[in-house]
Order: structure tokens, then C-alpha cells, then sequence
């Protein structure tokens, strides 16, 4: 387990309270100065020698993407953009951060602005975190009056507006181009790229975008060195994440972890483990609900990181682990997944469009047991044909349960799904029977 | 995607009383110059929080001239967020979160409780006139499932019982207190916590 002095949100469970006073006796805001006179390059570079990933899902290499914002500002003013639109099912770490580590985020924010030269940051949260936004902006306005905001911040020299901008739930938001749209007044329809944000992004303006837990940890990292955090959980996959265990267990909780932790490790000594013994899981699904689920076989040996869940045929995603026992129908379970994708779909792709409500019919079916054999292959053909053929993520994110459900449990469909409307003994149901193939039966 | 449709009876006029015109002024005020568009979603906020939690199409053209925007434009976001209610809905505003990790903890049990007190539909006022209830996708409290938002508040581990508790004080014109029905605090794991014990006991 990691050891308590290693872990960056010590306020996760709001022991200390998160005004500035306490913030401040847990170390942020210290030296925040030294840290920005050291340099940008010093900054980036500490950032990619901690191998950084970004913790919203698709764990790109932080100091990476902002090495990409352009070195000089030109005609149009840099961005800072900050993703707290959390709402992949499974996952609630942001809300966390957002209410009980606040000057973390805000400290990041100024650090990461100062690195890729912004003078403004938004921070986008979505509309049902009102009463945590609520907090943030009192973190924020204590900020401000003690000048470690607005015109040379925190006595760095540089200077940081911060504003909050509210979402209205949308999903899709959460994309970083539908993001933008919806800054700029618009409906949240993702961007085609390239171009990428990092040169075109709000208002057209070179734009970098982070989710909250990464723009959190900044500070510490840079603290504590670049080495310490890249020395926590494996290459590639360093450092220590939120993770929220949800569903079927005995305590459901958010934890920082070190990253790579085995899972059973996570739900059995975290989470209090599963409800009705570990014998009792069915599957889990381990980083939020776009990222396929894992039977329990193979749960026993799992370690949580991005590579391996990858190499599982799944991924790490928000780390928002949902575990499922045996009480619950799996197929349901799916459904209800793929409902939520239908409902969240932002209709600028057909396939995703049209295909998120196909996938959602045909699981409903399938979970009653009234479709037919053939369907379930042709389920995974219309997984087949949205993956890959919309503008952002979305299309991967709805179809990608889906599969893991016909990777993994296969049979249960089939052993639910018996239906076969050209065998004789369904000649009941005419309804949905082919006449001319059933006097060819008969 | 959702169909969103405005109400049938629209009032005819809608203009921000001064309170609401002071906080739509400071919002703009966060946006670059000539930038104002963004300011729409945050106005649509002020708007329905002005008009009983609802939007009529009035508040549209009234913000769609306030930001200097085709009407339509504000018509195209008002339908495409889901927060925005279109027809008048209840002063409590009841959102049950059903997706899997809350249906997989018994969300249904709380939509019964909700059919039970409040109304056999969805997005149907209750006999006094004063709640309404409605269905929602992930509302990102996902580790104290089962639970629901009633206006701005989450009310956290909740169960039938819970509920039905809770919907009586709201249809009475309480407010609740909000948070975890369970005794919980905050995200931690309930009597078994292993991490942060120093901090826990200081």
C-alpha cells in the first residue's frame, strides 16, 4: 500500500478542511515563486520526467502536450482550459478535488499557466457540481484577496485571471473540442482534428486543456521532484491516481493509490471487497463505462495501469472501477450503459447518432431474451461499424462496452437468446415469422 | 440524443429583474471582448433560476438580444444541454440518477418511491404542484450511489425508505439536509479506512 506521506491529496476525505489557511499548512502555496523562477523548460522538462499521463482517460503525456503550445506569444493570447466536466458513470474524483483540494487545482493552474504562457484560465465544470463550483469560487476569491491571483500572482511576476464556466449536462462536453464549443457559447459538437488545440482552440487561440486531477497533482510533483513521482508505480504508467471503487462492494470509496496496484488489492482492502465474498464477482469494469469489462478470471491477477488494462483489451480510463456481482443480470447491466451512450450522443455523426440507439434496442432485447441468434453477431458488426467512423472518442466510448460484453460473455447471451423464428415449434408467433421459410420448414 | 421539446404555454414577455441583470452583467465581464456569446449557457442559468427553474422562448430572445446573438443560436444550446428545463417543472426538482452503478445499488427502488409520493410519470407536477421528478444519466457520485439532486443538492446513499422520507419534507416545502443519508463522511470508505489514519485521528 502506498505509504501515507507519498499521497498528494492528503485532504481527500476533508480531515483538515480546505480554506487557504489549512491548504497552506499542508504545503501549497509555499514556494510557488521559486518553482516559476526556475523556468518554463525547467517546468515542462520536470513534468515529462515524471512521465505524467493525463488523468482524464486517454492518458496523454502532460509535459508532452505542453511543450506543444507555441513558444512565443504571437498575435492571439494562450489558454489555459481546465476539465472538470466529469461524468463517465464510475467516476466522481474531480468532485473531490474540486471541494476539499481546491488550492491544489488553483495552484496548478497557475503554475501550468505560467508554463504555457496564459493569462487566462477557464475552468469548465459541469452544471450538477453547482454547489462544489460554488466552493471552488470561494477557494478562488480567497485566492484573489490574498494576491495569489490576478496581476503578478502569488509574487511569480506573472499574471492569472480565473474564471469558472458551468456546463449544463452534456456528456459530450467532456471531449475536449466539445469543450471549446461549449465555452464559445455553442451546442457541444466536437471539432474535427487537426487542428489540434494546442495551436487553434478557443477562440481560435492557442489552447491547452487538462482534466483536474492532473493540473492538481502539478504542484506537488514539482515539489517533490520529477524523479520521486516517476519512482511510484511503473515506466510509463508512474505516479498515484484517485481511484473510485463503486457497485457491488462493502464500503464503495474514492482512494489514492499508487498506479499499478493490483485490483483485488484495491476492492478487497479498499473497498471492503465484494458483497458476497470474491467468489460472488462477475466482472468489473475498470476505468469508467467506455472502457470494456474484465470477467472475474481474469480480475484475480490485474494490476490497474494504463498499459496493462490495455493489453487486457481495456483500458484505465478515469479509473472509475465499477464492480459487478452475480446478483446483477450483466446484459442489463449493458443495457443500461448503452442507454446512457444513446441519451448522450451529440448527433453530429451518424453512426454514433443512430448506431448508439441500435446498440441500446438491441441489448434491451437481449437482456429479455427475445432476439435471435443471428443478432448477436450483427450487434457486433454495428459495434464494428461505429468505432473508428465518428469525428471524436464518443463512437469508441459507447461501442467498446459493448464488445467487452460479447468478448466476455458470449454465452450468456447465447444461452438467453434462444430464439430462432424459422424452427417450427415458434410457429406461434407469426408475427415475426417469414412465411415463405416456414412452408420450406414445414 | 434526447428530444427536448419548449412548452405549449409560453409567457410573452421575459426581461431579468435587476438582481438577475447584475450577475448577467459580471458573467459577460468574464469573456474576451466581442466574446460575449459565451456568456449564453451562464445567462440560460440566470434565466431559468429568475422564471421558477424553468426557460420559456421569451428568455431566449431577451438573451439572444442581451448578447447580441441570432435568436436561434440561443434556441440551438437552450435544447441541446439537458439541464435547461423547457417547461415548467416543480420549485423541487427531483433527478434520480439511474445509470448502471446506481441502477446495479437499487436506483429503481428510488424511482419507485419517487412514483409513489409524487407522481405515476415523469416530469408530471405532484398533486400540490410543488415537485416533479424526472430520470437522469450519471450525476457523478457514483461512490455514494444510490442517490439524487432535489434543485442544487445531492442527497447521497439513500434506499427506499430514505427516500420516501426525504420526498415527504420536500412535498411539505422543507428542504432536506443534504449529503449522505447514511452517516457517512464525505467519499471515504465507511468504517473501513486504511489510508490517511494520522490525519483521521488528529
Amino acid at each position: 500500500m502506498l505509504k501515507d506521506q507519498d499521497r498528494i491529496f492528503q485532504n481527500l476525505y476533508n480531515d483538515l478542511g480546505p480554506d487557504l489557511i489549512s491548504s497552506q499548512k499542508r504545503g501549497d502555496w509555499i514556494n510557488t515563486k521559486e518553482i516559476t523562477e526556475k523556468g518554463r523548460d525547467w517546468i515542462i522538462n520536470e513534468i515529462k520526467d515524471s512521465q505524467l499521463r493525463g488523468r482524464g482517460g486517454a492518458g496523454f503525456p502532460t509535459g508532452l502536450k505542453w511543450s506543444f503550445a507555441p513558444k512565443e506569444i504571437g498575435s492571439r493570447p494562450h489558454y489555459l482550459v481546465i476539465n472538470g466536466d466529469e461524468s463517465e458513470p464510475g467516476t466522481c474524483k474531480d468532485r473531490d478535488i474540486l471541494r476539499f483540494e481546491p488550492h491544489k487545482l488553483i495552484e496548478g493552474c497557475l503554475i501550468a499557466s505560467y508554463a504555457i504562457q496564459a493569462h487566462v484560465c477557464y475552468i469548465y465544470i459541469r452544471g450538477e457540481y453547482f454547489i462544489d463550483g460554488q466552493k471552488l469560487q470561494k477557494a478562488i476569491d480567497e485566492a484573489y484577496e490574498k494576491k495569489l491571483l490576478g496581476k503578478n500572482a502569488a509574487g511569480t511576476g506573472w499574471d492569472l485571471d480565473i474564471y469558472i464556466h458551468y456546463g449544463a449536462g452534456a456528456y459530450i462536453c467532456g471531449e475536449e473540442t466539445a469543450l471549446l464549443e461549449s465555452i464559445e457559447g455553442k451546442k457541444g459538437q466536437p471539432r474535427l482534428k487537426p487542428p489540434f488545440p494546442a495551436l487553434i482552440g478557443l477562440y481560435g487561440c492557442p489552447t491547452i486543456i487538462n482534466n483536474v486531477e492532473t493540473i492538481a497533482v502539478v504542484p506537488t510533483i514539482l515539489r517533490r521532484g520529477g524523479k520521486w513521482f516517476a519512482s511510484l508505480g511503473r515506466e510509463k504508467n508512474t505516479g498515484t491516481k484517485i481511484f473510485c471503487i463503486s457497485g457491488n462492494v462493502n464500503n464503495p470509496c474514492n482512494v489514492e493509490e499508487e498506479m499499478n496496484i493490483p485490483l483485488k488489492e484495491l476492492i478487497e482492502v479498499h473497498a471492503g471487497g465484494v458483497i458476497g465474498g470474491w467468489d460472488n464477482l462477475q466482472a468489473v469494469i475498470p476505468g469508467g463505462s467506455s472502457m470494456p469489462l474484465i470477467p472475474k478470471d481474469k480480475c484475480e491477477t490485474l494490476t490497474m495501469d494504463f498499459d496493462s488494462l490495455m493489453a487486457e483489451k481495456s483500458g484505465l480510463g478515469t479509473a472509475g472501477v465499477v464492480v459487478i456481482n452475480k446478483d446483477q443480470d450483466i446484459i442489463r447491466c449493458m443495457a443500461r450503459i448503452a442507454r446512457f451512450y444513446k441519451h448522450e450522443s451529440c448527433g453530429q455523426c451518424t453512426p454514433c447518432r443512430e448506431g448508439s440507439g441500435w446498440m441500446w434496442r438491441m441489448l434491451e432485447r437481449m437482456s429479455r431474451g427475445e432476439a435471435s441468434k443471428d443478432e448477436i453477431e450483427m450487434l457486433g458488426d454495428v459495434t464494428k461499424q461505429i468505432e473508428g467512423h465518428t469525428i471524436c472518442a464518443f463512437g469508441e466510448g459507447s461501442s467498446w462496452p459493448v464488445q467487452g460484453l460479447l468478448r466476455h460473455f458470449k454465452d450468456e447471451i447465447k444461452k438467453r437468446n434462444k430464439f430462432d423464428p424459422i424452427v417450427k415449434e415458434n410457429k406461434d408467433i407469426p408475427y415475426l415469422v417469414d412465411q415463405h421459410l416456414l412452408d420450406k420448414n414445414a | 440524443m434526447s428530444l427536448r421539446r419548449p412548452a405549449k404555454n409560453q409567457p410573452e414577455n421575459f426581461e431579468f429583474n435587476s438582481s438577475s441583470l447584475e450577475a448577467a452583467k459580471s458573467i459577460v465581464a468574464n469573456y474576451p471582448e466581442g466574446k460575449q456569446q459565451s456568456a449564453v449557457m451562464a445567462l440560460l442559468y440566470i434565466a431559468q433560476k429568475q422564471n421558477d427553474n424553468w426557460i420559456p422562448l421569451a428568455a431566449m430572445k431577451y438573451i439572444a438580444k442581451f448578447l447580441d446573438m441570432p435568436y436561434i443560436k440561443v434556441y440551438e444550446v437552450a435544447t441541446f444541454y439537458s439541464m435547461y428545463n423547457l417547461s415548467p417543472v416543480g420549485k423541487y426538482f427531483v433527478q434520480v440518477c439511474t445509470t448502471t452503478p446506481c441502477m446495479i445499488r437499487g436506483a429503481n427502488k428510488l424511482v419507485e418511491a419517487c412514483k409513489e409520493k409524487i407522481s405515476e410519470n415523469e416530469s408530471e407536477l405532484s398533486n400540490n404542484k410543488n415537485c416533479s421528478w424526472m430520470e437522469v444519466e450519471c450525476l457523478g457520485a457514483c461512490v455514494n450511489a444510490p442517490m439524487m439532486q432535489i434543485n442544487d443538492d445531492y442527497y447521497e446513499d439513500l434506499d427506499k425508505e430514505k427516500t420516501l422520507k426525504i420526498l415527504d419534507k420536500v412535498l411539505n416545502g422543507e428542504k432536506p439536509v443534504p449529503g449522505s443519508y447514511r452517516g457517512r463522511v464525505n467519499n471515504g470508505p465507511e468504517n473501513n479506512r486504511k489510508t490517511l489514519m494520522d490525519l483521521k485521528n488528529a
